[in-house]
């Protein structure tokens, strides 16, 4: 090979990349195992010369401590509603679309929206949308000024309004609030997925089909759903991992209290639990972010492997 | 189908056939547009309730029934969401940040996606396994550590914190790396008899066959800086060095309760401008880096 008196240059042109890895990668992946494995470390008084003993303690400590149980009960709970919902909704609307020719275009780029937004900015305008303003909400002198958009909506159809994310709301109203904005939000991706690999299958198995008088439903379910299976596993897998990390979205629309007045953290996160104790205490922060990972790493290895018996290449 | 043996009656049969087929597609079609065009609005409105919320005065937005149209537009809320959040300055920082970490990461990004596509060198695919072995872990995981090394660094509210730590991105090394890899390789050999050196190669060859991907890569990355929250939030909380989502989240600290949600509409909606400008105009790339990380990652 020409460049093979050159070796050296190789590493100078992958210098930069490798030292940033190394301290903001690589360093981080050894530092995160060993602080979660000294028992109860706080790098401040680590500094000041205080020493830890080795062992699980962190772990089993987070996996004992209740706020920590609630903030991965409201991770799983959101990541089990969200991620079947949107992936079906981006199905049939990936589907719909491939069908269709007039406004095709003017209608994907409209569904590809939301992909372009700062989720803590819409997360606000979601706010404002169920927010109520008012006071001594469902008690005796209820006051309501504005109900709010939605509740406007309900009530036109002959609903009752709902306290969604003020004080006193339910948490299951919270969870709806959540569930609405995160699939608002994660449709954009998955529908520019599946769309594309409709748009890959092979025009002659349809044709074929239909020569056969194939029904649409028997069509839909023996061509279209095994030949996109990898798209599908590829969209729920992804869907998963970001539903494990979900965060910035609840910030949006409750603030960085993670609830509702009166009930501050009440929806908090995997990931906004380990941001609040990432500053103070970094054994217990590390035990959470490795559970994480590990969490994460079981579900896309159980998405592979059910995929893998599941998918048609 | 119910069949028969008799021709003319056949015959007869297919076209009822064929219109019920006709008519059912008729059915069928109107069902498909109306369940997108339902979704296109629902996925359109929150923008469209913020940019009509934005203009409306106070008054008018707490009516028990909400106009749907505003009666008088009112751009005085974008003048007060500007002062109230101090969105001018956000916008600077924002703006310096998204690009010197931009134009740096496109540096490193290059240098590296050349090294691992053109030169040979040894255990070059056991480094790039593991590199791209790192894209399993979540990021929070390296977030713990690097706020003590920044902290010790002396880095904490600066520029240099909210840069450096995210110049190197493994997806954009992976990704430009494909697109190295599909310019022949012959073209390189045949610089080298030219005796042209590797960097002129890359700047006069590779880097324009490689520019949508380049393209690609910086609008993701400046929508990276205007959307990040978590990191700046932790080591940037001096006014100086605040981008903007963190401002328009503290400007604003109630998102619920009895606020000025008019104002509050038209700071989201001067954030989530650019945004939008960047789409229209550069959509193509958007969509083609985002489709292909979703079917080569």
């Amino acid at each position: 090979m020409v460049e093979s008196k050159h070796k050296w240059k190789a590493w100078l042109y992958l210098a930069p990349a490798i030292v940033l890895l190394l301290i903001f990668t690589v360093w981080p992946i050894i530092n995160t195992v060993r602080m979660s494995l000294l028992e109860g470390y706080n790098s401040m008084s680590a500094v000041g010369g205080a020493t830890y003993s080795f062992g699980i303690g962190n772990f089993k400590q987070v996996l004992e401590y209740n706020y920590f149980l609630q903030c991965l009960g409201n991770t799983m709970l959101l990541c089990v509603l969200t991620v079947p919902l949107s992936t079906i909704l981006a199905l049939l609307i990936a589907v719909c679309l491939n069908a269709i020719k007039p406004l095709q275009r003017l209608l994907q780029t409209i569904f590809f929206l939301p992909y372009v937004t700062n989720s803590i900015a819409i997360g606000m305008v979601f706010a404002a949308m169920f927010n109520m303003v008012g006071s001594a909400f469902g008690g005796e002198n209820e006051i309501i000024i504005t109900a709010g958009i939605i509740n406007n909506v309900i009530e036109f159809f002959g609903g009752h309004a709902v306290n969604w994310i003020n004080a006193g709301s339910s948490y299951a109203a919270n969870v709806v609030v959540m569930v609405v904005y995160i699939v608002w939000n994660a449709l954009p991706f998955k529908i520019l997925i599946l769309l594309g690999g409709l748009q890959s299958i092979n025009r002659q198995y349809y044709d074929a089909a239909r020569v056969d008088g194939t029904s649409r439903r028997r069509v839909f379910t023996r061509i279209t759903v095994p030949l996109l299976s990898p798209m599908l596993a590829y969209v729920v897998i992804t869907g998963f991992i970001g539903g494990f990390k979900e965060y910035s979205s609840i910030v949006g629309i409750f603030g960085e209290d993670m609830g509702p007045a009166g009930a501050p953290g009440r929806l908090n996160t995997m990931v906004g639990f380990i941001y609040d104790s990432l500053s103070t205490q970094q054994g217990r922060a590390s035990a959470a972010a490795l559970i994480l990972f590990g969490i994460i790493f079981v579900v896309t290895m159980i998405n592979l492997y059910v995929s893998k018996k599941k998918t048609h290449y | 189908m119910s069949s028969t043996n008799h021709v003319t009656m056949h015959e007869r049969d297919m076209r009822r056939v064929s219109s019920r087929q006709t008519v059912g597609k008729i059915v069928s079609k109107v069902m498909v547009y109306t369940f997108l065009i339902l979704m296109a609005v629902i996925i359109i409105f929150p923008f469209y309730w913020m940019l009509i919320s934005s203009v409306k005065s106070i008054s008018e937005y707490r009516l028990s029934v909400p106009t749907l149209f505003p009666r008088e537009i009112l751009l005085s809320n974008y003048v007060d969401a500007f002062q109230q959040a101090n969105l001018g300055r956000l916008f600077l920082n924002t703006l310096y940040v998204g690009l010197v970490s931009t134009l740096l990461s496109l540096v490193i990004t290059v240098l590296s996606a050349f090294a691992f596509a053109r030169l040979e060198f040894k255990g070059k695919n056991a480094l790039f396994a593991a590199l791209l072995g790192t894209m399993m872990i979540p990021g929070e995981l390296f977030t713990i550590t690097n706020y003590a090394t920044v902290n010790s660094f002396g880095w904490m509210d600066s520029f240099t914190v909210l840069i450096v730590p995210f110049l190197v991105s493994v997806f954009y090394i992976y990704l430009l790396r494909q697109n190295f890899l599909q310019i022949p390789n012959e073209l390189y050999l045949a610089a080298k008899v030219d005796g042209t050196s590797d960097l002129k190669y890359l700047w006069k060859v590779m880097i324009p066959l490689a520019l949508p991907t380049l393209i690609s890569i910086t609008i993701l990355k400046m929508m990276g800086a205007w959307n990040s929250y978590v990191w700046p939030r932790l080591v940037a909380n001096d006014e100086k060095y605040q981008l903007i989502t963190n401002g328009l989240r503290n400007a604003f600290t109630d998102s619920t309760g009895d606020v000025n949600i008019p104002v509050q509409m038209a700071a989201v909606a001067i954030v989530s401008f650019p945004l939008f400008l960047v789409f229209i105009f550069l959509r193509k790339y958007i969509m083609k880096g985002v489709s292909r990380s979703g079917i080569k990652g």
